[in-house]
């Protein structure tokens, strides 16, 4: 990918993120990413209904990667079929840690392909996808 | 100054984390190598020669340690580091002196170490912490300190300089006045004992903490300082050989005396001799050397900051080699990604003072902590680099 297409996906991502703010409403479910190695702390929030995730927003204080991830992420899963996410999270998880993953199926979230080179940030890559697998999980028990 | 005993440094950075952890000068390094290659060897009991060679290094490294702070030898227990020397505070002493109501005295602008313990032992007995007011520049003053002071205070416990605002506290002040009202004054030197003169007598002080790896020694060695009447009264956390007299089958025992009833087990010994040596360099480069030589960058730091418009900076004020800042709109972790494009190690985060945002009303900041072998031409590196920090998403996307 072209780096300056790259930079202004993540840039637009992150000063103009999606679904950035709370709403208070108990239908929804929440958890707190407050990771050791990186310093990001954001809140995430979501609302599954027949088995497809209606809505999903986040909030907090984190630095660029995490925060454009965060928002290129939730916009790709809202409407999404619940095994259909799973999908998408593994192979974003998959292409972050170098593994073996289906390009296509990740759309713009490939800006990150090459975030492996700065190890320090596969955890900022990563921070919403860890939040939103423990959301997942989450109402997967409570169901 | 004294750059060129810093192997580190001929690789081209520019090492401003000194709050994290300093550089080790090559001496230090020897020092432990001839101890691992020429004189390996358990302490105590050891009739051969090199162990009784290391034995005269390790127990002598009580005396350096001594006259570098002022306090007894046989009062100066060697630990891993600040962490466990707090922790011994808190749950050897304090645990066993303190009851429920009793008040120690914190701030927000505190280390986790000294703060965590205490609100575990809060858990565990129920003793009050209170948080003393900071000023509006984040110093705290032995005048706010006496408006919180009850006669249910026992403790007052802080750090002498603080590692984001690195505003340095007067002890001295502080702890006469702890003495005059039979407060126990506990002191984390961590960001200290590294960088100016720490007299743990003249400053009354009860029990003073420090680690080694913060002042050019090792990792793994740290140090807690006590009076003696209370480390008479302290118990151990660690039981185990080389802390004992004797142990019989009804269970009666007898532990040994000081300092060494609080150094079960075998000892971090490498890293014990290592932070003598690293004692002995700072001494004679001199700590007030030292401390000036900090001073002055800070100064030239501030004044070549003028620079840059879009700034935070949150601890001008401070004197000691720390500054706090944040670049307008980006987030810490990205400006400190940025700086390591030019090779210029910094901190970004809490920095373990998770509740100082209470005050200064932001949770991360950029932290360029300095010490003696940092020079002018270090801060031109920034100075240039943060000059440049419109490209910061170019750099760091
Ligand atoms: C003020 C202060 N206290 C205590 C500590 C803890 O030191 P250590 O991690 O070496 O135990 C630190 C280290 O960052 C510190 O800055």
């Amino acid at each position: 990918m072209d780096d300056n297409l790259r930079r202004e996906i993540i840039l637009d991502n992150y000063q103009e993120p999606f679904h950035k703010g709370l709403i208070d409403d108990n239908s929804y479910c929440k958890v707190n990413t407050n990771s050791e190695s990186c310093i990001d702390n954001l809140d995430f929030i979501m609302k599954i209904s027949n088995g497809i995730i209606e809505d999903i927003r986040f909030d907090g204080e984190a630095c660029a990667i995490s925060t454009s991830a965060s928002s290129i992420l939730i916009r790709k899963l809202i409407g999404m079929r619940i095994d259909d996410a799973k999908d998408l999270l593994k192979n974003y998880k998959n292409m972050i840690n170098e593994k073996d993953y289906d390009e296509d199926v990740l759309g713009e979230l490939n800006v990150y392909n090459e975030i492996s080179k700065q190890p320090n940030r596969k955890n900022c890559a990563l921070l919403p996808n860890v939040a939103i697998e423990k959301l997942l999980g989450e109402m997967e028990n409570g169901k | 100054m004294n750059r060129e005993d810093f192997p580190m440094l001929s690789n081209d950075i520019i090492y401003f984390d000194n709050g994290a952890t300093t550089l080790k000068p090559k001496c230090v390094v020897d020092k432990m190598n001839q101890y691992y290659f020429n004189h390996t060897s358990n302490i105590h009991r050891g009739d051969y020669d090199a162990a009784i060679q290391t034995n005269i290094l390790y127990d002598n490294v009580r005396n350096i340690i001594a006259d570098f702070v002022h306090a007894d030898a046989d009062c100066c227990i060697y630990t891993s580091g600040a962490t466990m020397s707090l922790n011994m505070v808190v749950f050897g002493y304090m645990k066993k002196h303190l009851k429920a109501g009793d008040v120690v005295l914190l701030n927000k602008a505190e280390h986790a170490s000294n703060i965590l313990p205490w609100i575990r032992l809060q858990e565990e007995i129920g003793i009050d912490i209170q948080y003393v007011p900071l000023n509006d520049d984040y110093s705290l003053t032995l005048d706010n300190i006496k408006k919180c002071v009850t006669d249910r205070t026992k403790v007052i416990s802080l750090a002498h300089v603080t590692n984001v605002i690195g505003d340095v506290r007067d002890v001295q002040s502080i702890g006469k006045f702890c003495h005059e009202n039979h407060i126990l004054f506990n002191v984390d030197g961590a960001q200290s004992v590294p960088h100016m003169m720490v007299d743990f007598k003249e400053s009354y002080m009860d029990f003073l903490s420090f680690s080694g790896h913060k002042m050019c020694g090792p990792t793994g060695i740290g140090v807690l300082i006590g009076r003696k009447e209370l480390l008479e009264e302290m118990d151990p956390l660690f039981y185990g050989g080389g802390m004992n007299s004797f142990f019989e089958e009804d269970s009666s025992y007898e532990l040994k005396d000081i300092p060494v009833r609080f150094e079960a087990g075998t000892p971090p010994i490498a890293e014990v001799i290592g932070l003598g040596e690293a004692i002995r360099y700072l001494t004679n480069i001199g700590m007030e050397n030292i401390h000036q030589h900090e001073i002055e960058l800070k100064k030239y730091l501030l004044k070549r900051l003028d620079e840059i418009p879009n700034i935070i900076i949150y601890n001008k004020d401070s004197k000691s080699g720390i500054l706090a800042f944040n670049l307008d709109n980006v987030f810490a972790q990205d400006s400190s990604v940025y700086l390591n494009h030019y090779h210029i190690a910094v901190r970004a985060g809490n920095h373990c003072a998770k509740m100082l945002k209470d005050e200064i009303h932001i949770k991360n900041t950029v932290r360029v902590s300095m010490y003696f072998y940092n020079d002018f031409s270090d801060i031109d590196r920034l100075i240039d680099a943060l000059r440049n920090s419109e490209d910061v998403f170019k750099i760091v996307l």
